[in-house]
């Protein structure tokens, strides 16, 4: 199966790639900025995430909230995500308003600065206040990102601060921060624009180069402190967290090779084979056979540079202690260390791999993500197609190979979280281990 | 510079949503095949008329735990084996059970649609419930249970239910039931449920994506050949309010940066003729980023990253619920707010503007929704289960449209009843108490998480 892809530049320097498809009368309209939370200065952490939502707060010719109004006035869906490595908005609109979701995300990009006032920084900051305490610190396990940033990433990388911020930063965030971050990111030579679905291109084409053609090219961009780490952690880490939670769970990460290389989708593979589903080695030993766990899975972070990450993710049953938990889950991966995975296991991961990148793309939203997410991090939109191939090259041996260079003791390191109430247990247990 | 010129909207580009055959087969099943040729891919949604509503008093749960337990083992193969073969063949089955039925699903790539679906018939008609398995899957529960304690928004969802229902109703307990009710099930309170209820008159096989009427009806009609004749019987459900007085129920949560905050009331079935005018209601009141509680609560004031209201459509009345979480120390100005706001738009006639916005939101983005086979499996299902009729999607965008304000008031008027809210805030009673008492919406006691 493959989506057809066209791609071309504007002179200010946006890349666009555009992919036809008129079963629905539907497009979708992305947009990459390249630009996360990595490029964040000292002391302004969150501030690439508190961006993105002055990005809803109006612009030269739309008024505050009104990119939302309009596109759902039109019959659209929206949104925009923060990341480490990026930026993203996005809009699915039906095909006739096409030239709207274009003009907004143009006078944006254009003309954002018109539009910002300290008023609207101040409740969007109160608002992102809002979001730091909903999904981190009133949630169980939310400060997971964070603290996993911070364990496995040097002090001085771009990594590893935290992406939604810290309250103090949140609070010291001005509205020259916004103008300078504004002028230095979001320009068209640092920005990919993804369309997906029923349009024409000749008209998409038309419509792009007199919305997007007057903006001009950005004054180029800081480079990033160097990103690159060795491929291991060179020791064995380990951090205990004592947090508002039921059960204790481990997240234990991998130093992985970097989204995009071949080394990766052994990786990736190996994260399916060992925590994807049912038929999953920890599903299959730890939740059902040994039934220690209430729930396990493995993911990878996908991260372009620097170095990916591969994280295993546990919650103990309520019985279980958390030395139990972590000697059970060790033995696991202690085990795959030593003898491999089988050829069975491979084939198992790249089959359920393979449906979830077919059925993915039924939508034009996720068409025109993967190919901004293509575009920005490698130049290559139609990579959308490879990845099947990509996968159904990685073979036992490839997999037993990256195993072998990744899963060493000294590539090891855990994220534990421990109930509070069970602090007095866990001590215990740390002094009766330390006394062995 | 931009262009100031906002750009004119095209010619719209009509749309329908994706013609289905209905049909019975020989042995009484349902049978709604989808053929949607995009992509090589096929949804297969088996829905029986299983639902938690129908678990026995004091078995709440069995429901859920039935259909949870129809992928952990099979005459010949065991849980292990059968996720196994599912997984070689790019699928994986999910089953389950809501309020209104049980269901098993899978997605596969087209080559491999007659023997995953095979396997889905075999879950379904010759499960073997290993009591190992009925064990694991309580215990997996009770993990559950355990886990909403430390997790406010489940909490807070909870609470809602058990304050909303008279407690001799289904709806005030989970629908995967209690620690006690999960505590006390058997393999043999399985058995039985499976027997009464999973019948060939109580099922429907809704297959969407890429295959043909003729293909679709053989391969269900050889997979599903086996499976128990008659119907299961209408259960009776009760679903009247714990009180008709407004109240507030303060959940404490010591030291809590955020309160999570649910108001509302009993609210309506699914089937229902005022259903479109109370769905565009709701959409102006609550349903949509600009809609008047997110706009207040979260544009206005920051109080917190989001608000809304919605109506959880059941067969039964369902609860109307306003539903948010705001930084602690602001509770009770957003609990005025709320309020507020559940009383103007039952005061006033909206504005044109929020008319055309909340329908030109729902008619516009009606194709949006079907982008998927999963997704136009799961209307069909909805379609059976909530017994709308065969011309339901075709004419749902006109329906949409043809909601007046008027029409929008009178719902409001019928449907929103601020003498009845309860409110149920998990969040630091020490913090929030004091502010909340002094607000007139009703009287308030404070529990124990």
């Amino acid at each position: 199966m493959r989506i057809p892809v066209e791609t071309f530049r504007l002179d200010n320097g946006l890349f666009v790639a555009l992919s036809e498809d008129h079963t629905a009368p539907i497009v979708a309209v992305n947009l990459w900025y390249h630009v996360g939370s990595a490029n964040e200065k000292t002391g302004r952490t969150g501030f690439a995430h508190l961006f993105e939502h002055m990005l809803f707060q109006g612009s030269a010719h739309v008024g505050s909230n009104e990119h939302f109004e309009l596109i759902q006035r039109a019959g659209g869906t929206l949104n925009g995500s923060t990341w480490l490595e990026r930026t993203n908005y996005f809009e699915t609109v039906p095909s006739n308003e096409l030239a709207l979701a274009l003009w907004l995300e143009a006078d944006r990009m254009g003309e954002l600065l018109p539009a910002m006032t300290q008023e609207k920084l101040d409740t969007q900051r109160d608002v992102v206040k809002n979001e730091r305490r909903w999904s981190v610190d009133n949630q169980p396990y939310g400060t997971m990102l964070e603290k996993m940033q911070e364990l496995v990433f040097p002090a001085s990388h771009p990594f590893q601060h935290s992406l939604i911020g810290s309250m103090e930063d949140l609070s010291a965030a001005s509205l020259d921060d916004v103008a300078q971050f504004f002028a230095t990111y979001y320009t068209p030579d640092n920005a990919v624009l993804s369309i997906a679905g029923d349009f024409d291109p000749a008209v998409a084409r038309a419509l792009v180069s007199d919305y997007f053609g007057p903006i001009p090219r950005g004054k180029g961009k800081p480079p990033l402190p160097p990103m690159t780490l060795p491929p291991v952690f060179g020791e064995r880490r380990r951090e205990v967290v004592y947090d508002n939670v039921s059960l204790p769970r481990l997240f234990l990460a991998f130093r992985t090779p970097v989204f995009g290389s071949d080394d990766y989708y052994a990786a990736s593979v190996a994260a399916a084979i060992l925590g994807l589903r049912k038929g999953s080695r920890l599903q299959r030993t730890l939740v059902r056979e040994r039934q220690v766990a209430a729930d396990a899975g493995a993911f990878t972070f996908d991260l372009a540079k620097g170095s990916d990450l591969l994280v295993i993710d546990v919650t103990a049953r309520p019985e279980v202690p958390i030395g139990q938990l972590e000697e059970e889950v060790e033995r696991e991966i202690d085990l795959i260390y030593r003898d491999g995975v089988t050829e069975e296991e491979v084939e198992r991961a790249i089959a359920l791999i393979e449906t979830d990148l077919v059925t993915s793309l039924q939508s034009a939203g996720e068409r025109a993500d993967r190919l901004s997410m293509f575009a920005t991090y490698f130049g290559r939109p139609e990579l959308i197609n490879e990845q099947a191939q990509r996968y159904r090259a990685v073979t036992v041996q490839s997999v037993n190979k990256l195993i072998a260079e990744r899963f060493g003791e000294a590539n090891r390191a855990s994220l534990i979280y421990v109930p509070r109430e069970g602090v007095e247990t866990e001590s215990m247990l740390a002094a009766a281990a330390g006394a062995t | 510079m931009v262009t100031s010129l906002r750009p004119k909207p095209g010619p719209v580009r009509s749309y329908r949503f994706p013609e289905f055959i209905d049909q019975k087969l020989p042995n009484g099943i349902r049978l709604v095949i989808a053929p949607v040729p995009k992509l090589p891919v096929v949804t297969v949604l088996v829905i029986v008329d299983a639902g938690s509503t129908n678990d026995p008093v004091g078995k709440e749960g069995v429901a859920a735990l039935t259909a949870g337990l129809l992928v952990e083992g099979t005459a010949q193969f065991n849980g292990a084996e059968l996720a196994e073969k599912f997984e070689r063949l790019g699928t994986s089955v999910e089953s389950g059970a809501d309020w209104d039925s049980a269901f098993a699903k899978i997605t596969t790539l087209s080559d491999n649609l007659d023997e995953a679906t095979t396997l889905l018939g075999r879950i379904l008609s010759e499960p073997a419930f290993p009591e190992r398995e009925v064990e694991r899957l309580k215990a997996e529960r009770l993990a559950e249970i355990l886990q909403l304690e430390t997790e406010p928004r489940g909490l807070a969802d909870e609470k809602f239910s058990e304050f909303l229902y008279s407690p001799d109703s289904r709806y005030s307990r989970p629908d995967e039931g209690s620690a006690q009710s999960v505590s006390g099930l058997s393999r043999a309170d399985v058995e039985q449920f499976y027997k009464a209820r999973y019948r060939s008159g109580s099922t429907t096989v809704i297959i969407a994506g890429d295959i043909t009427p003729d293909r679709a009806r053989t391969l269900i009609g050889r997979v599903f050949q086996q499976w128990a004749p008659g119907s299961a019987d209408d259960g009776k459900l009760i679903a009247t309010a714990r009180t008709r007085r407004k109240s507030v129920h303060i959940v404490n949560k010591q030291d809590a940066p955020q309160s999570e905050l649910r108001v509302g009331h009993v609210g309506l079935p699914r089937k229902n003729p005022d259903f479109f005018p109370t769905l565009v209601m709701n959409a102006v009141l609550g349903g949509l980023f600009g809609s008047r509680i997110n706009l207040n609560l979260r544009e206005v004031h920051g109080y917190t990253y989001g608000a809304s209201s919605f109506y959880d459509w059941r067969r039964g009345p369902g609860p109307f619920v306003v539903s948010t979480a705001v930084q602690s120390e602001v509770t009770a100005p957003a609990l005025r707010e709320i309020f507020h706001e559940i009383e103007r738009i039952r005061t006033e006639t909206i504005s044109a503007e929020e008319l055309s916005l909340a329908r030109d939101y729902l008619d516009g983005v009606f194709p949006i929704r079907y982008e998927t086979t999963a997704a136009i499996a799961s209307a069909l299902a909805a379609q059976a289960i909530y017994d709308l009729p065969s011309d339901y999607y075709d004419t749902y965008r006109q329906r949409i449209r043809e909601v007046t304000a008027e029409a929008i008031l009178d719902a409001a008027k019928a449907h929103l009843h601020p003498n009845e809210l309860q409110t149920v805030v998990v969040g630091d009673a020490s913090v929030i108490r004091d502010s909340i008492a002094e607000l007139d919406i009703g009287d308030l006691q404070v529990h124990d998480s």
